[in-house]
């Protein structure tokens, strides 16, 4: 008795460590748990999509054939994994496809939005680099523009959408307009901050070295901001490819936000889902790629 | 002896509002070619007085001028070495020190020139091999010494030194304090350096000057340094001069500047 009385409580903390030990190692690989969770996520989709009641994926043919009840019934139920990975391969497999207008694939519809994207922050790059610079730099310029900064900033760049489609009387050039508007105040502000920020040591530098202005300015206060500036830049990427998916869903007759709301329309929900995943993944290569560039240019210390 | 650098009943009060009283009519003079450490407690004001004579701040009152001149801003004619190296992390070695150079000297030399001042002042500091390392590549006594040349390279008429050794260890400050020596027997400049290292200040000084503890520091005392040089750091230890040197450093430290810890 007294024996496995002993012997119990030590097996049963071998086992218990040997658990936790595997438990580490798991850990320790943070893609196998990456891998489990992504599995799980597939097969609770499965389980939730296959028993939520008829067909999951429904035949464009012949949702158009019933018309309108399938719309309403079974045609609005969420399609499970299988179906979407076949709908991501029919996508991809006419994703160049131009021959029709009306039709794009889905490659031409992802180049409309990076299009616009790009424009958009290119042109709030030009403008609020040198301008937040400005501001950083001239305490005088930063008090005259912070009450405007401050109003504009948290307005919606949605807000001014009617406006702007009013103004520039071309939906394009309007999806443009407020992407340049919402990418605009992060990267002002940064730049402010990373040029206003500079550490007093090295600017002590550059007054007792007795450097010109422009000196200080390219050799010192620009290196020195850099950091802050990439900071902006990739905030700003991300908003900007939020709100071209919203802009267009309003205005477009193209981009990867009007295929949704095309799809959604049509109720190709499988199609949604697919462009969903794909803005994702751009997003973090976006995102990526701009963390990248910062860690590339920024100053080690 | 003519007096180089001067100081005149300079005080220094920080702030508009809050006035903080820092340093209390302070008179100094330094010949040429001297070299003048400034010793006090933490805080009393040693970096205040060194920036008042490097143009960083205007003092509130007094006046300090240089071979006859009102010191009214920072300028390249007095060479700094701050506290903590201060370093550009984006620039390489070789172009920390272009820096200063090519604004001091542009006028005056060409390009080659320029790089083989650059180059001749990493030599002084035996940093030639290091001249395209960036400042995160290289080891703190290293980075000091590349401020050391940086501050060099411009010719300063006086070179300010801001506790240069004072985040290294023991055996680099030892030989780094070596290497100073040399290069200020080498190009004969005239020195204020601030420590808080009773040996250093003697080891390397022709005086050394004790403030007392702030607000409102003064000089307390001034000591001459008699002790011949060239000085070997271990034989000086053995002297009379030595200990009686060290002895009114430490009364003065120790004793009459004791801390009040609040
Ligand atoms: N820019 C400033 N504004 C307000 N007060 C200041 C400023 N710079 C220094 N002081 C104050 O002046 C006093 C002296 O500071 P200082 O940096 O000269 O001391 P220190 O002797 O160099 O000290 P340490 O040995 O720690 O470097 C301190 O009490 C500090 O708080
Ligand atoms: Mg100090």
């Amino acid at each position: 008795m007294i024996q496995t009385n002993t012997y119990a409580p030590s097996a049963a903390r071998t086992n218990g460590k040997l658990l936790l030990s595997g438990l580490h190692s798991v850990v320790n690989r943070p893609w196998v748990v990456s891998l489990a969770i992504f599995v799980a996520f597939l097969s609770i989709w499965q389980a939730l999509t296959s028993t939520g009641g008829g067909e999951t994926s429904v035949d464009p043919e012949y949702a158009k054939l019933m018309g309108q009840a399938v719309g309403v019934t079974t045609g609005s139920s969420i399609p499970g994994p299988m179906a979407v990975a076949r709908r991501a391969m029919e996508l991809g497999s006419r994703a160049f496809d131009s021959s029709n207008p009306n039709n794009l694939g889905i490659f031409w519809h992802l180049y409309y939005s990076l299009g616009r994207v790009f424009l958009g922050y290119a042109l709030a790059v030009v403008v609020a680099v040198p301008l937040g610079f400005g501001i950083g730099l001239m305490p005088w310029l930063y008090q005259a523009l912070n009450p405007f900064i401050q109003v504009l900033k948290p307005i919606s760049p949605l807000a001014w959408m009617p406006l702007a489609l009013y103004g520039l009387k071309d939906s394009a050039t309007a999806a443009i307009f407020i992407i340049f508007i919402c990418s605009l105040w992060p990267l002002l502000i940064n730049t402010a901050a990373g040029a206003a920020g500079v550490r007093q040591d090295w600017l002590n530098v550059a007054k007792v070295l007795g450097l010109k202005t422009s000196t200080k300015v390219l050799r010192i206060v620009f290196p020195a901001a850099v950091p802050m500036i990439l900071t902006g830049m990739r905030i700003s990427i991300g908003i900007a490819w939020f709100v071209i998916v919203a802009a267009e869903m309003v205005v477009g007759q193209n981009g990867i936000g009007y295929f949704i709301w095309n799809e959604w329309n049509n109720l190709q929900l499988s199609s949604m889902i697919v462009a969903i995943g794909l803005i994702g993944i751009i997003g973090f290569v976006l995102d990526q790629a701009l963390a990248w560039v910062g860690q590339k240019l920024s100053f080690k210390e | 002896m003519e007096t180089f650098l001067s100081l005149n009943k300079v005080s220094m009060t920080f702030g508009e509002r809050t006035k903080f009283h820092a340093l209390d009519s302070i008179s100094l003079s330094v010949e040429r070619g001297e070299f003048v450490s400034l010793i006090g407690h933490s805080g009393c004001g040693k970096s205040t007085l060194l920036n008042l004579i490097a143009g960083l701040y205007r003092p509130s009152a007094g006046l300090i001028s240089c071979e006859g001149q009102q010191i009214l801003g920072p300028g390249p004619d007095r060479g700094v070495v701050f506290q903590n190296h201060s370093l550009l992390p984006w620039m390489t070695c070789h172009d920390n020190i272009l820096l200063g150079v090519s604004q001091v000297f542009a006028a005056r030399l060409d390009k080659g020139a320029m790089r083989r001042k650059v180059d001749q002042a990493l030599d002084l500091v035996h940093l030639g091999h290091a001249a395209n390392k960036y400042p995160h590549e290289i080891s703190g006594g290293m980075k000091q010494r590349v401020g050391i040349a940086r501050a060099l390279a411009i010719e300063p008429r006086v070179l300010l030194l801001d506790e240069p050794f004072g985040a290294l260890d023991a055996l680099t400050r030892a030989s780094l304090q070596d290497e100073l020596i040399k290069i200020v027997e080498q190009t004969r400049s005239t020195v204020v350096m601030v420590t808080h290292d009773v040996d250093e200040a003697i080891f390397l000084s022709d005086r050394v000057v004790m403030m007392t503890n702030g607000p409102a520091a003064k000089i307390g005392e001034v000591l001459e340094v008699d002790i011949p040089r060239p000085r070997d750091r271990l034989e000086m230890t053995t002297t009379s001069a030595y200990a009686e040197c060290r002895r009114r450093l430490l009364e003065f430290l120790y004793l009459k500047q004791a801390v009040v810890r609040h």
